[in-house]
């Protein structure tokens, strides 16, 4: 069963039975909702954004345990991080799961356990679902103040 | 409740004539293959006709007048007579498609596009599958009809009396799915189709999963159109069938234009070959007909009273084994007379995806998702599902294998 625990190793399993992060923010700087048309999974994604730092984030919805530690461990990494630099942290990791980086644990932090999930094209999707709600949250955000929002 | 007095079918004999269970797998793990109802696996005798037409009679079919090419010919046609013979149809009726959905968007756009107006109404059940769904939504979005959706009770069963209420004068279509591919329901068509008959309106039966399956009478069932396909009922992908009655056939205009389907054509215009080849523009899936053809002379040889009695055994031992796994929930009827062996469930709080991994992990393929029908997932209170099913070929210890492996992996995730 070697390939079952590269996919899901021990500090997946522990994101995904003790979510961080979870659950939705009133009167956020941006928020979206995303879903994975394979399977119907769905994200719900906030963010506070204060002088340009992500001050909090939350992510919500159902989903395998795979796209449930994905957000968790999201949440962890680009909390309180400059935009940019949760930018770069969620193509760093888009590239990963597509095996287009080497995984750079400083910038992943936990979610560098997830890099075995590259092998299994099926349920990149799922890891990726709430780290490209963020990249959409970002937009969405900077769209609204741009526009004098 | 074996009726025809036949012996039952030896599975594991069955499965030693599928080159796909005969082969060692990569993995080294038994197969245990249950996801038939996304695809079957194939009998050898549907790869060597296959095989066959290819390296001995490789030609172009309805034109050639060598002797290769009417041998050719015969081989495809062969196949469509079959599959006509096997649904009790008449053979010029039965049009060769790519798939069912194919079959479905056919008389969506040669009937519904040119027939429907604004305000004409289409009514399908919520536990449709989305190609009998979308295609009608299409075709409404351009006509201005609607579609109405009759609903299904958290049992899984059409609600039959909400569905005679739906159609009225406004119907034009009543399009249903004869077995479900998520819940396994048997649903009852010929009362269905007698119930938009009186209201003048026409019928479609999506037969997928029940032509599969068990003995399936299109004549009796007496919709004006019902469609299935190859790749579910041990045959080739690619090829599909729409049984329609010849006089709605006759009256309908073609779908895609092109070699094959015309009588004569003019730099003025076209008319149009007899049924069924007007509606088989250009060059049809020759080889995969031919292999249709062997999959069902392999299910008849077999007798589809006894492949639907392995079915309903195989649903009754699959219900009563996964009823055994702590936390696992059955959707869809539990009586496995009433319902084929295509069987969703839920388990506790691990989602589809990870039962589907961890099963794969120990063999047992199945599916896990919302298996095209999200209509259906919203009335289930759910995104997801994971779905065993079976076919001839499933043993007793695919099933087994089953409920082991659903045991192990609720303890795995820990939920």
């Amino acid at each position: 069963m070697g390939g079952l625990d590269d996919l899901y190793q021990q500090l997946i399993l522990d994101h995904y039975r003790n979510r961080r992060g979870r659950g939705r923010i009133e009167n956020a700087s941006a928020s979206v909702h995303e879903h994975n048309p394979v399977c119907g999974d769905e994200c719900f994604l906030d963010i506070l954004v204060e002088d340009n730092r992500i001050v909090e984030i939350r992510a919500d919805g159902d989903g395998c345990s795979i796209s449930q530690a994905a957000a968790s461990m999201l949440t962890e990494v680009v909390a309180d991080k400059d935009l940019n630099e949760a930018l770069e942290i969620v193509e760093h990791f888009r590239l990963m799961m597509h095996g287009d980086a080497d995984p750079d644990e400083d910038l992943l932090g936990d979610a560098i356990a997830l890099e075995g999930v590259a092998k299994y094209p099926v349920r990149v999707k799922c890891a990726l679902l709430s780290w490209l709600a963020l990249r959409d949250a970002i937009a969405s955000y900077r769209e609204t103040t741009a526009h004098g929002g | 409740m074996t009726t025809t007095g036949s012996p039952a079918l030896d599975a594991r004999a069955i499965r030693a004539e599928f080159p796909m269970f005969v082969a060692p797998r990569p993995d080294g793990h038994p197969l245990h293959y249950l996801d038939s109802a996304a695809t079957s696996q194939k009998p050898q005798v549907v790869l060597d006709a296959m095989n066959a037409y290819y390296r001995e009679t490789n030609a172009n079919v309805h034109r050639g007048v060598y002797e290769m090419a009417a041998e050719a010919t015969d081989r495809f046609e062969s196949g469509r007579t079959a599959a006509a013979r096997l649904i009790n149809h008449p053979r010029e009726a039965l049009v060769l498609t790519k798939n069912a959905t194919e079959a479905i968007n056919l008389v969506a756009w040669a009937w519904g596009v040119r027939e429907l107006r604004e305000g004409d109404e289409i009514v399908v059940t919520e536990m449709e599958h989305h190609s009998n769904i979308v295609p009608w939504q299409i075709v409404a979005s351009m006509t201005g009809a609607k579609v109405l959706f009759a609903p299904v009770t958290p049992q899984g069963e059409v609600e039959l009396d909400a569905l005679r209420a739906l159609i009225g004068p406004r119907t034009r279509m009543v399009a249903a799915v004869h077995v479900s591919n998520v819940l396994g329901t048997i649903n009852p068509v010929r009362e269905i189709v007698e119930m938009a008959h009186q209201a003048g309106a026409l019928t479609m039966i999506d037969a997928t999963q029940s032509v599969p399956h068990m003995p399936v009478d299109a004549t009796a069932i007496g919709s004006d159109f019902l469609v299935f396909t190859g790749h579910k009922m041990l045959g080739p992908t690619g090829i599909g069938a729409l049984a329609a009655t010849p006089e709605r056939l006759n009256a309908m205009e073609p779908f895609l234009g092109g070699g094959e389907m015309i009588y004569d054509v003019t730099t003025e215009g076209s008319t149009w070959a007899e049924i069924p080849w007007k509606f088989e523009a250009g060059t049809p899936p020759i080889a995969e007909a031919v292999g249709l053809g062997a999959a069902v002379e392999y299910l008849e040889a077999l007798g589809m009273d006894r492949v639907r009695e392995h079915e309903r055994a195989t649903a009754e031992l699959m219900i009563d084994a996964l009823g055994e796994v702590p936390g696992l929930t059955i959707l869809g009827p539990t009586d496995a007379d009433r319902r084929g062996a295509a069987v969703s469930f839920t388990l506790d709080a691990v989602h589809p995806h990870d039962i589907a991994q961890f099963l794969d992990s120990k063999g047992v393929c199945v599916r896990a998702g919302h298996h095209c029908a999200k209509p259906l997932m919203r009335v289930l209170g759910t995104q997801s599902t994971t779905r065993a099913s079976a076919h001839v070929y499933t043993t007793d210890e695919d099933i087994l294998a089953l409920q082991g492996a659903l045991i192990e992996c609720r303890t795995w995730f820990g939920v």
